[in-house]
């Protein structure tokens, strides 16, 4: 048992539990039906929070996210509807001005050291500012391909459905995954997020993880923005006010360390979920109001983030100590921690 | 046959603007041998490394690496030659695992993907190679700071090294942690590295080294081999002083009555890593010198009496009573002040005036609600611009625009100005000329006639000489002696440094 997998095995529980206590509470929640539902809500969400793990797992952040998919949800309708673009080449075209958007964002924190905030947070402006230019009224999306994606499902047993956007980010989580953890581009984001001098004196190209990193998880917001439109069929300049704090928040309660080097994919999933099953709660229901979300959401960024600052300080690992292998003659790990 | 040479520095030359940092440098290390790399602050020792690792490129010279010249290359390029560095300061990802953090960058893989299973088996064959049995897949951060440092250089190593530097790898170890890396280092010997060893400490060079280098204010002073280097002469040639029998005694000293209670009295104070258990007087109107090499744990001792670090054991007393200081606002609410040894870090605030920095720990001594007013303010500026002969054009004027010394005395003033009974000084002559030395050294003595208890810390033997009344000596984080009256001379200093405290 490592200390690492801690926060991950917590949100997990965190979950779990969330999703037993709503199946006790109301009839027809533990259905295949609701669960699916959890992910075609969420996919987007879940997409975008994807990217911001990798952001902040270097050590870094992006506020422009949630701009990202208002202003490809516009793009997007406005290259179908009012130009004829086929989706397929509209989505061709966003997701790589998307990529070049990351890549220049990211050129300005690592090439100009300029804090990550900042530029993001002009990178979100911008691309609002822009949503507005292009369009200021909500444009429907009526073309064809659109109803067809709508229609795509895979049945599952228990009457549930896989959704395009399911199906969308369920691949982005694979690929995510592997790229986290088994390629040496993940490793380094870890490394750079760890100790970015020491991984430079280690010969990790540090700027071209970083930047890459911000291309990459621009490049996902846009595909987010793509699936949103799935979801919402049209594109709006004010839709997504506000979601990259949402997808931060879902990245901390995953367990990712805001300071970087430290956390998993999987776990920003787990993240997602959990607001969406507090949501899912609050619908069953139907006598709160929607924003109990928030406020449950407040509190478990706070017990989260307390939780690991409890683990980083070494208090939790006390626990543990015990647990590791042999260690050199009688020198035991944990004895001295600066 | 002899052993082969492997790094051969001649004639190398370094400046920077206005410093020349190193002059006509040498060194050769041979195969399977570990060379000592010696010298006190600003020898050289640091910059003569980063122009070995490609960090800078010196102006001129030759550097090779089994005869191939690799003076001008990058860092990078160095590193790939063959030449690894581990610093004090591990340089590894603490939150990534002991495995990654040796193949990080050139993880093995299959299919396309890291193949972990194989990064875990070989880094646990490559450690246990060398005698290190830990769990590779453990973060590194578990682990203390001398098996991080084993691991830095396991991955050294590992990428081929032939040379291998240690840049003060001890300064933070325990004796245990100390042999574990001893035993490491001979392993690799056998092997046929070679080892540069940058250390402060003597004996360990004793114990561990072949050949020793020796650089001083940038220059090459001498290389020899181990046993023909006995202690004291090396440090002769570190100090570079020759032993003369001149027993200069500046100051009528204060035989200490034993009668008197000491103002500050700590007794078997310590702290893991920084200086063993040992016992401390200081007495008013009195100067205790503490003596000994650069990291023999003089500052570390001032930072314990200070408040700055927690003592691990230990007690203070000041005038009879027990006291406890969480922080250095603690200690100087009982009348203590530290005046620190790097005053650009820790002492000058360099953008705020001559007397702002002045008033600065006497209105943190008031609190911050008792405000000092202007006029006040200005009295105290002006009574130690004249009693300290601190040369400014304004009392207003940002202190980083004085000289060393001027800034020297503006923190001394600063100290002063709170009133203290007891006042430490660490390396209070440090960088500045020797006008200002001298005046520095004459305050130090007032203050000593004031009744003022006075610690003073200096690598300047004849400082110390000079200005104690009695020496405590440090060596290799023990106080191994305390000299008094006529003891305390420049001769006697050194021979207790070279020859006491060994095993």
């Amino acid at each position: 048992m490592k200390t690492r997998y801690l926060p991950l095995i917590a949100t997990i529980i965190v979950f779990v539990s969330l999703y037993l206590w709503g199946a006790l509470q109301f009839d027809n929640f533990f259905s295949m039906r609701v669960f699916t539902n959890l992910f075609t809500d969420n996919a987007f969400l879940v997409i975008t929070a994807i990217g911001m793990t990798f952001v902040i797992l270097s050590g870094g952040i992006d506020l422009s996210v949630g701009s990202m998919i208002a202003c490809v949800g516009v793009s997007v309708a406005v290259l179908i509807e009012h130009y004829q673009f086929h989706p397929i080449l509209a989505f061709t075209i966003v997701l790589i001005s998307a990529w070049m958007f990351g890549t220049f964002m990211g050129i300005l924190i690592e090439r100009y050291k300029l804090p990550p905030f900042i530029v993001t947070l002009a990178g979100m402006f911008f691309l609002r500012g822009l949503s507005f230019v292009i369009s200021i009224e909500s444009i429907p999306i009526t073309h064809p391909f659109y109803d067809e994606i709508a229609d795509f499902s895979i049945p599952v047993i228990g009457g549930g459905n896989l959704t395009a956007s399911t199906v969308i980010m369920l691949i982005v989580l694979i690929i995510a995954v592997f790229l986290a953890h088994y390629t040496r581009f993940g490793r380094n984001v870890y490394a750079v997020g760890g100790n970015e001098s020491s991984a430079r004196l280690l010969g990790v190209p540090v700027s071209r993880t970083i930047i890459n990193t911000y291309a990459f998880n621009s490049f996902l917001a846009a595909l987010s923005g793509i699936v949103f439109s799935f979801y919402t069929f049209s594109g709006y300049s004010l839709a997504a006010m506000g979601l990259e704090l949402d997808a931060i928040a879902s990245v901390v309660i995953g367990g990712t360390l805001l300071t970087g080097g430290v956390g998993f994919v999987v776990g920003t999933v787990f993240g997602v979920l959990i607001q969406g099953v507090i949501q899912t709660i609050i619908s069953f229901d139907g006598t709160l109001n929607s924003w109990w979300t928030k406020i449950f959401i407040g509190l478990l960024l706070f017990v989260f983030i307390a939780m690991q600052r409890l683990i980083s300080s070494g208090h939790i690992l006390v626990y543990f100590k015990n647990m590791k292998g042999r260690v050199i003659g009688d020198t035991k790990a944990d004895t001295t921690r600066y | 046959m002899e052993p082969k040479s492997i790094l051969k520095v001649s004639q190398l030359n370094k400046s920077f603007p206005g410093v020349k940092a190193l002059s006509q440098v040498q060194l050769e290390l041979r195969e399977g041998e570990i060379m000592a790399l010696l010298g006190g602050n600003g020898a050289g020792k640091s910059t003569l490394i980063k122009c070995i690792t490609g960090v800078y490129t010196s102006d001129g010279g030759s550097i090779s690496l089994s005869g191939q010249s690799i003076r001008g290359l990058s860092a990078e390029e160095i590193i790939l030659k063959g030449i690894s560095t581990v610093h004090q300061e591990v340089n590894l990802i603490p939150t990534l695992s002991v495995a990654e953090n040796i193949y990080l960058g050139r993880q093995p893989y299959r299919f396309g993907l890291i193949d972990w299973a194989k990064m875990n088996t070989n880094a646990e064959e490559l450690l246990s190679s060398m005698k290190v049995f830990i769990d590779v897949t453990a973060t590194l951060n578990d682990y203390s700071i001398a098996v991080q440092q084993m691991i830095a250089i396991a991955r050294g190593v590992d990428m081929s090294a032939k040379v291998l530097i240690l840049d003060e790898p001890t300064a933070s170890l325990d004796n245990k942690e100390v042999e574990q890396l001893f035993t490491l280092m001979r392993e690799l010997k056998s092997r046929g590295i070679g080892i540069v060893f940058v250390t402060h400490f003597l004996d360990q060079v004793y114990d561990v080294c072949d050949q020793i280098t020796v650089l001083r204010n940038g220059q090459f002073v001498a290389s020899s081999s181990v046993d023909e280097l006995p202690q004291i002469e090396l440090i002769n040639l570190m100090l570079g002083k020759q032993i003369s029998n001149k027993n200069s005694s500046g100051k009528s000293r204060h035989t200490t009555d034993s009668n008197s209670k000491p103002f500050l009295s700590a007794s078997n104070i310590g702290r893991k890593g920084m200086i063993n258990p040992c016992d401390v007087n200081i007495y008013s109107g009195q100067t205790l010198g503490l003596g000994g090499l650069l990291g023999s744990g003089r500052t570390e001792l001032a930072k314990l009496l200070f408040g700055i670090v927690k003592p691990e054991q230990g007690t203070i007393q000041i005038e009879g009573e027990v006291k406890a200081f969480g922080s250095p606002h603690d200690a100087i609410q009982e009348g203590l002040a530290f005046c620190p040894e790097d005053r650009k870090v820790e002492g000058i605030i360099g953008e705020l005036s001559v007397l702002e920095n002045m008033v600065l720990a006497l209105q943190a001594k008031q609190g911050w609600f008792r405000m000092i007013g202007p006029k006040e303010q200005k009295e105290i500026g002006k009574k130690f611009v004249r009693s300290l002969n601190i040369v400014t054009s304004d009392i207003n004027k940002p202190v980083k625009e004085l000289s060393g010394g001027n800034q020297q005395k503006v923190i001394l003033a600063r100290w002063l100005a709170s009133g203290p009974s007891l006042l430490i000084l660490d390396e209070p002559t440090r960088g500045i000329d020797v006008g200002a030395k001298s005046e520095i050294l004459q305050i130090i003595d007032g203050l000593c006639k004031q009744g003022m208890a006075l610690m003073v810390i200096s690598s300047e033997l004849d400082e110390i000489v000079e200005f104690s009344d009695r020496v405590s000596v440090l060596k290799d984080h023990n106080m191994i002696a305390e000299l008094t009256g006529k003891d305390i001379s420049t001769q006697k200093l050194m021979e207790t440094i070279a020859h006491e405290g060994r095993d």
